[in-house]
């Protein structure tokens, strides 16, 4: 039997939130911790978690596995449990709704701030905008960002201004249309996060890199970020 | 863009490559000043006010106090604004996060005037 410890918090019939104790079979086998939150929920069934594709492209079952953000669905037993122990609790940083349910929107809000859309003000050609194989490449690790939210509830900065700073995930994608070659606002982006919270709150201690369940690197794209500001800058 | 008014200029950009020069400024100094003493043994008074006494060494020195308040500004200030904020201090946040930065700031022009009277008084 699997120990395992969920977070418990329903707003409106609990003080203060509490760790649940449930022991789950898992049959021996290697299975997701989505599997086995689905397990604790036929014991429970006014448990709450967010899940839909359960294949890791949704981003939707991000939460606090054994201490370490990452996505429930895509997660095995193997990877985490260790003395036959496993504690889930929501991201941490966020407003909880409900058990691992969170309110993300400061995190949206951050997103929203970074206006990740393609912005061109030259007239629209017949049929779409070139890019060359090497403009193209340039977006690789920055688009597959799924904002499942690990990474920016894993970092520090983020926890203590999340209000100002952007945020791993918002600045990912802020580089995603700085480096985009179709993109013509650079300078305008640029001019947007010329302040001292939004991108240099960043101290570079790499948890989001750490916790990326797509394996993506926010600190290098943080960092593209600062040379940008730094080549306009002197 | 997140306005401030307590940070050392208004741009991170400005306050960041500030803190990195004043950093190697800071570690060039101390690296001279351990090299300085380590290769001179047997130093005197003499020897060490004979450094001291040279405008190349009072320049550099000069230069090392603005960078200690350069660099201590914006550390203690990114420090104020990480920890003393409403989320840990409710309504009192302001207040609080400013008295700090007063007291930062105070000290680190007390600091400046008393490195510049022992810099020229050695």
């Amino acid at each position: 039997m699997l120990q395992v410890s969920v977070y418990r918090y329903n707003p409106e019939t609990d003080k203060a939130p509490y760790m649940q104790e449930f022991d789950i079979d898992t049959g021996g086998k290697d299975i997701m911790v989505l599997d086995v939150l689905a397990l604790v929920k036929e014991q429970d069934v006014g448990m709450a978690y967010r899940r839909s594709c359960r294949e890791g492209v949704c981003g939707s079952d991000g939460m606090n596995i054994n201490g370490k953000n990452g996505l429930a669905c895509i997660t095995p037993l193997s990877d985490v449990v260790k003395n036959n122990k496993l504690v889930l609790r929501p991201l941490p940083g966020l407003p909880v709704i409900r058990d691992l349910v969170v309110d993300m929107s400061i995190f949206y809000k951050q997103y929203e701030k970074v206006q990740p859309y393609l912005q061109n003000d030259t007239p629209a050609p017949a049929i779409e905008r070139l890019q060359s194989p090497e403009e193209r490449e340039k977006l690789d690790g920055l688009y597959e960002c799924i904002l499942c939210a690990c990474c920016s509830t894993a970092c520090p900065s983020f926890w203590w201004n999340p209000d100002k700073f952007i945020g791993p995930a918002g600045l990912l994608q802020a580089y995603r249309f700085l480096a985009d070659s179709r993109d013509t606002k650079t300078e305008d982006r640029l001019a947007s996060l010329d302040d001292p919270f939004s991108v240099f709150r960043c101290r570079g201690i790499m948890n989001c890199v750490n916790v990326c369940p797509k394996g993506l690197n926010p600190t290098r794209a943080i960092g593209h970020i600062r040379n940008m500001l730094l080549q306009s800058g002197t | 863009m997140v306005t401030s008014v307590t940070n050392l200029s208004r741009s991170g950009l400005y306050d960041w490559m500030a803190q990195r020069v004043s950093a190697v400024l800071l570690a060039v100094y101390t690296l001279f000043l351990l090299g300085y003493v380590l290769l001179n043994p047997g130093m005197t008074y003499a020897d060490w006010s004979g450094l001291f006494d040279q405008s190349w060494m009072r320049i550099f020195s000069l230069l090392t106090l603005v960078a200690l308040s350069v660099h201590s500004w914006v550390g203690m200030w990114t420090i104020s604004t990480d920890y003393l904020t409403p989320m840990a201090l409710g309504k009192f946040a302001t207040v609080a996060r400013f008295l700090f930065q007063v007291v930062c700031g105070l000290a680190m022009f007390v600091l400046f005037v008393w490195g510049v009277q022992i810099l020229w008084g050695i």
